[in-house]
């Protein structure tokens, strides 16, 4: 190119020909226009479970065990309470002599669909009642985990330095508490002051709820405030807060827009890991008759109730067996999903 | 064994320490939070009596100073009398329950630990395969189950039913079914932990270079891929102490075994405070030191694993 010096006419950019370049075409333009909206991450997640089979039947699963456990109790025709001395042990769908008599008479009776148990009350809906505590149980203490465990990790993360070394080290100490002997432990002591001093609230709820819900209060929450803290730890020095700091976002907006939503996926995979420890929790102090008061039925006290009369009634050990095993599986396994969905990279 | 390494065995020991205080405090005030005194819930005795009786075992003095002097006998050894075995000390009755214990302990996390590694590793190298679709749902199921459930539903198949092992721990075999029943939530715990594990590692290039040199694959396997995935499943002995030990509880309940499980749920019973405490302590204690020896193994074992 013996003369391009002076083809030259803007003086800005010496090295470029603008004969060589030529306006864009409308298909060219069409090409620019972005093909799909953006998919955020917590909707690309999302679509990712949605594919997961196994973790979407076990959300349709939880679900209806769910409304089976809030709904049915409100229109079913017996309570968990009701006593009948001539219906001890029936076994499912069987009737009791006096429920015969009413049906020859041509009264309607509804079936006992699990039978009834030894007092004579009737199983399903007992067996309902003590779902109905599980999952509670379940949802609370993810709850108190979330909370507490968010805050304390990312107050940790974010202020760094000695107020960081100091709260870790107080999660290491928490971390290595056995809690399930605590939470035994807290359980016989609340027993006691409530057989003592009987405070109604506490009686209702039962000494091994209040416990759990203290002690998830008070040692759960480590392993989410550790994962928080990490996180946050990480984001704070990734290029992108950086540059969104240089361009004048307040701390707030990089909490918001950039702290959070790298955690969520985080949060939900233990969240979701701690329900069923915390149902397992549950059944084992009942098993131990540390849960629930009576009569209020818990999938573990119907277990331990059930081992008197085993051998001729072993369906009274099963529903409630099958029941616990269900949710705990159908937890396990959603919870399995989400974390292959939210975190790709733990993915085995 | 380094000054690094060093630093972190003393930090790490010193952490131990003071959980086990830690534990010990929280027991003495957690029970001692509790407004009825252990005499107070038997049959009626005079005020006279129970004031005796408080004097006896050292109630009626201040709390902390019941709380040092608790420490004190703690360390020699001395975790009180026991209120609801009279003329028992509590060690007595926690070195008595702890042989049953520690053996069913014992089998069931070899068992566990043994059986996981075998069945981990063969769903690994049988990837995707039917053989690791079996092994992957039934680990799935079995870490599904309470403790008490598996356990009774041994009991109600393999005893009740079948006739084949006894149903209480004090009759011959009778320890086989309490074994099983606490060795399969672990076990199936550490299959999974292992498959991951020997998955990752088989991914790895060394195994990829050792397999181009033409080395026998089950000199891979054994000498090159097991070790290295081993170092998961050696975390994992602290928290499957605790499950143990807490799981003995209901499942020495069930199979009627005089171990320590069943003692701390009787001391419950009958409000023995001092054997609560005793046994939480004691529990606690060996659980904290399982901790301990798993992350010391566990940095022993890797050494590339950092320290800081």
């Amino acid at each position: 190119m013996p003369d391009t010096k002076k083809t030259f006419k803007n003086p800005i950019s010496l090295q470029i020909d603008p004969a060589l370049f030529e306006k864009a075409g409308d298909e060219e333009k069409a090409q620019q226009v972005t093909m799909r909206e953006s998919v955020s991450f917590t909707k690309d997640a999302m679509r990712r479970l949605r594919k997961n089979h196994i973790a979407m039947v076990s959300l349709y699963v939880i679900i209806a065990i769910a409304l089976i456990a809030f709904i049915v109790p409100n229109y079913y025709p017996y309570n968990y309470t009701k006593q009948d001395v001539t219906a001890q042990n029936l076994a499912p769908f069987q009737y009791s002599a006096k429920e015969q008599a009413r049906i020859a008479q041509g009264a309607e009776v509804f079936p006992h669909i699990m039978g009834t148990d030894a007092l004579g009350r009737d199983y399903a809906i007992r067996v309902i009642y003590g779902t109905r505590i599980s999952l509670l149980v379940g949802i609370f203490s993810a709850l108190i985990v979330i909370v507490i465990g968010i805050v304390y990790g990312s107050v940790s993360g974010y202020f760094g330095g000695k107020v960081d070394l100091v709260m870790m080290r107080i999660v290491d100490i928490i971390y290595s508490l056995p809690d399930v002997l605590i939470v035994i432990l807290l359980s016989v002591a609340i027993k006691d002051w409530v057989a003592t001093s009987g405070s109604d609230l506490v009686a209702r709820l039962g000494a091994g709820m209040v416990s759990i819900f203290i002690v998830f209060g008070l040692l759960y929450w480590v392993s989410m405030a550790r994962q928080v803290r990490g996180q946050i730890l990480s984001i704070k020095e990734q290029e992108y807060v950086l540059a969104s700091k240089a361009i004048g976002a307040s701390p707030a907006r990089i909490i918001r827009k950039h702290m959070i939503p790298n955690c969520v996926s985080v949060i939900i995979i233990i969240a979701a890991m701690q329900i069923p420890s915390a149902i397992f929790t549950e059944s084992f102090l009942s098993f131990l008759g540390l849960g629930v008061s009576v009569p209020m039925p818990s999938l573990g006290s119907l277990a331990s109730d059930a081992r008197t009369g085993l051998r001729s009634y072993p369906y009274q050990l099963l529903f409630p067996a099958l029941a616990i095993f269900l949710i705990v599986l159908a937890f396990n396994l959603l919870g399995n999903g989400l974390r292959d969905a939210f975190d790709p990279k733990l993915r085995s | 064994m380094n000054a690094k390494f060093l630093s972190y065995l003393v930090k790490r020991l010193f952490m131990a320490l003071l959980t086990v205080f830690l534990v010990v405090a929280i027991t003495f005030f957690v029970m001692h939070a509790i407004p009825a005194s252990p005499f107070s819930s038997e049959k009626a005795k005079s005020d006279a009596v129970i004031a005796a009786l408080e004097a006896k075992y050292g109630f009626d003095k201040p709390v902390p100073v019941q709380f040092l002097n608790y420490l004190k006998s703690i360390l020699h050894g001395d975790f009180g009398l026991s209120t609801g075995w009279v003329g028992n000390t509590v060690i007595e009755l926690i070195i008595g329950g702890f042989k049953y214990s520690a053996r069913i302990g014992f089998t069931a996390g070899i068992l566990a630990l043994v059986l996981g590694v075998i069945l981990g590793s063969i769903a690994a190298l049988q990837r995707g395969r039917l053989l690791d679709k079996v092994i992957q749902v039934a680990t799935t199921a079995l870490v599904s189950m309470p403790s008490f459930v598996m356990a009774t539903i041994l009991l109600l198949v393999f005893s009740l039913q079948l006739g084949w092992l006894p149903s209480m721990g004090n009759q011959k075999g009778g320890l086989i079914l309490p074994i099983i029943s606490l060795s399969l939530y672990p076990m199936a715990y550490t299959t999974r932990l292992q498959r991951s594990s020997m998955l990752d590692v088989l991914g790895q290039d060394y195994i990829r270079t050792a397999r181009a040199k033409g080395v026998k694959n089950s000199k891979v396997i054994f000498k090159h891929a097991l070790r290295n995935t081993l170092t998961p499943v050696i975390t994992y002995a602290g928290p499957m102490m605790a499950y143990i030990l807490t799981g003995s509880m209901v499942v020495e309940n069930i199979f009627s075994v005089p171990g320590l499980g069943r003692l701390f749920t009787n001391s419950m019973l009958r409000t023995d405070y001092m054997m609560i405490m005793g046994v939480t302590i004691f529990l606690a204690t060996m659980i904290i030191l399982m901790n301990f020896l798993g992350d010391i193994l566990y940095k022993v074992v890797d050494p590339r694993i950092d320290l800081s």
